[in-house]
């Protein structure tokens, strides 16, 4: 059981910047994010698009501003638990105790929901049938990929990752590339390749194609898939593949008793606590009257919610307001050297 | 104000007159139209908002960026009349605008 004074639910922006806010007036923070890298939306949707409207950044990328927010926090040490989703949480004397789908336990008085729009899970292909295989020859990422020698493998998807896979593939398995259109959107030097693998007859590639059916009765044998014009083609493959990034999903915070508008966490606008004591919303997923969901706006919310997770950390002492600039427990706390 | 007819996988229908100037997505999370999520308020970063566009309107809204067409590779069931609902302004030209959802989002 790991013991902390506040835990943070999403490593984005606004829970990166959270740990900030809560580790200058001199709380302790851990961070869990259902993602494999710090930064949230930031890095996972958008790590080389320009952001405009940080103040004081005129213009930084996704990347660049997860990049310096994590060497804002450096001096917390704080840990961050990756690839580990919140699943339960429950309330034993004044404590939160909250438990990961990896088993990883924590004891808080405070809990930070700085989830954006939920956790990030991989699309899945729309069809029906395709759910009966998954995980057995129907895969959305790959986790060994000796199991595909001189196999063959369908892969669906136009950007980098069914590129990559694709490129990497074509020396060991008959690999069969299958795209909703005829470009492309990974990288340029990846297009290039495997349009000369397809040359040279390593990948055979169907544009304009989508899935239409798989076929099998206890093992996957033959995908039938779609072309725009309607026309259908049988293929026989042995593994499916499929790449369409990410969606978000709200997942467990919908059981925790927390209210809920549509999908967002209804806050008050004080310290952006929820309808449960010591349970707080920021960011993204929450809702207020006038919430705007910038980066900004969750960077302001996350300075209100540290101040709020104080009286519960601390009941016996009073935080008074202090600015960095001048307040010695803050720099020491940042590690200044003077 | 330019009157847009959103209709559900299940047939249902919705028209509703939305302030030209907004989305077509603003118009349907404002007015608690089931079947857009726009999970990203707007950004062009989750193809939760996605449409098929009555196919006798598809050619005459502007067209959609190649960052548009890359999102649309993420949506659920694309297809050639496919458009991400936050990119399409409403204006008086596309007032009776009729766009049909698809069966989830994702």
């Amino acid at each position: 059981m790991i013991k902390t004074d506040a835990l943070v639910i999403g490593a984005g922006p606004v829970g990166l910047f959270c740990v900030h806010q809560l580790g200058i007036i001199g709380l302790k923070s851990e961070v869990v994010d259902n993602l494999d890298k710090i930064g949230g939306q930031c890095i996972e949707l958008y790590p080389d698009k320009p952001i405009y409207d940080i103040p004081a950044v005129p213009e930084c990328t996704g990347e660049e501003l997860t990049n310096n927010l994590i060497e804002q926090i450096k001096a917390f040490k704080t840990n961050f638990h990756l690839n580990e989703r919140v699943e339960e949480i429950k309330k034993v004397k004044k404590k939160w105790i909250t438990k990961t789908n990896k088993g990883t336990e924590f004891e808080s008085s405070s809990i930070i929901i700085a989830a954006g729009v939920g956790s990030f899970e991989p699309r899945k292909f729309p069809t029906q049938s395709a759910e009966k295989f998954k995980d057995k020859q129907i895969f959305y990422s790959v986790k060994n990929k000796k199991i595909f020698n001189n196999k063959t493998v369908a892969i669906f998807g136009g950007g980098d990752s069914a590129l990559d896979w694709a490129i990497e593939m074509a020396n060991t398995s008959k690999v069969i590339l299958i795209h909703r259109r005829d470009e492309f959107r990974g990288a340029q030097a990846s297009i290039n390749k495997v349009n000369q693998l397809k040359e040279k007859g390593k990948i055979e590639i169907f544009t304009k194609f989508q899935l239409d059916n798989v076929d099998g009765n206890d093992e996957l044998e033959n995908i039938l898939i779609k072309h725009d014009d309607g026309s259908k083609k049988k293929i026989k493959t042995d593994y499916v593949l499929g790449f369409f990034g990410l969606i978000m999903q709200l997942g467990p915070i919908a059981e925790w008793g927390l209210n809920l508008n549509k999908k967002t966490i209804p806050v008050n606008t004080e310290t952006f606590e929820t309808n449960k004591e010591g349970i707080f919303a920021i960011g993204d997923i929450c809702s207020y009257p006038g919430k705007l969901k910038l980066i900004l706006s969750g960077f302001h919310e996350g300075a209100l919610a540290a101040r709020g997770c104080f009286k519960y950390a601390r009941p016996d002492e009073k935080l008074r307001f202090e600015f960095t600039t001048t307040s010695k427990a803050a720099q020491e706390r940042l590690g200044v050297k003077k | 104000m330019s009157k847009v007819t959103y209709i559900e996988s299940n047939g249902k229908e919705h028209t509703i007159e939305i302030a030209n100037g907004l989305s077509v997505m603003e118009g349907a999370v404002q007015n608690d139209i089931p079947g857009i999520d726009a999970d990203c308020g707007g950004g062009m970063a989750c193809a939760t908002c996605h449409v098929y566009v009555k196919d006798d309107w598809y050619d005459k809204i502007p067209k959609k960026t190649d960052g548009e067409e890359d999102m649309l590779d993420m949506a659920f069931e694309p297809s050639q009349f496919s458009r991400l609902s936050c990119q399409i302004t409403v204006t008086d030209e596309l007032d009776g605008l009729v766009v049909k959802l698809p069966s989830k989002q994702g």
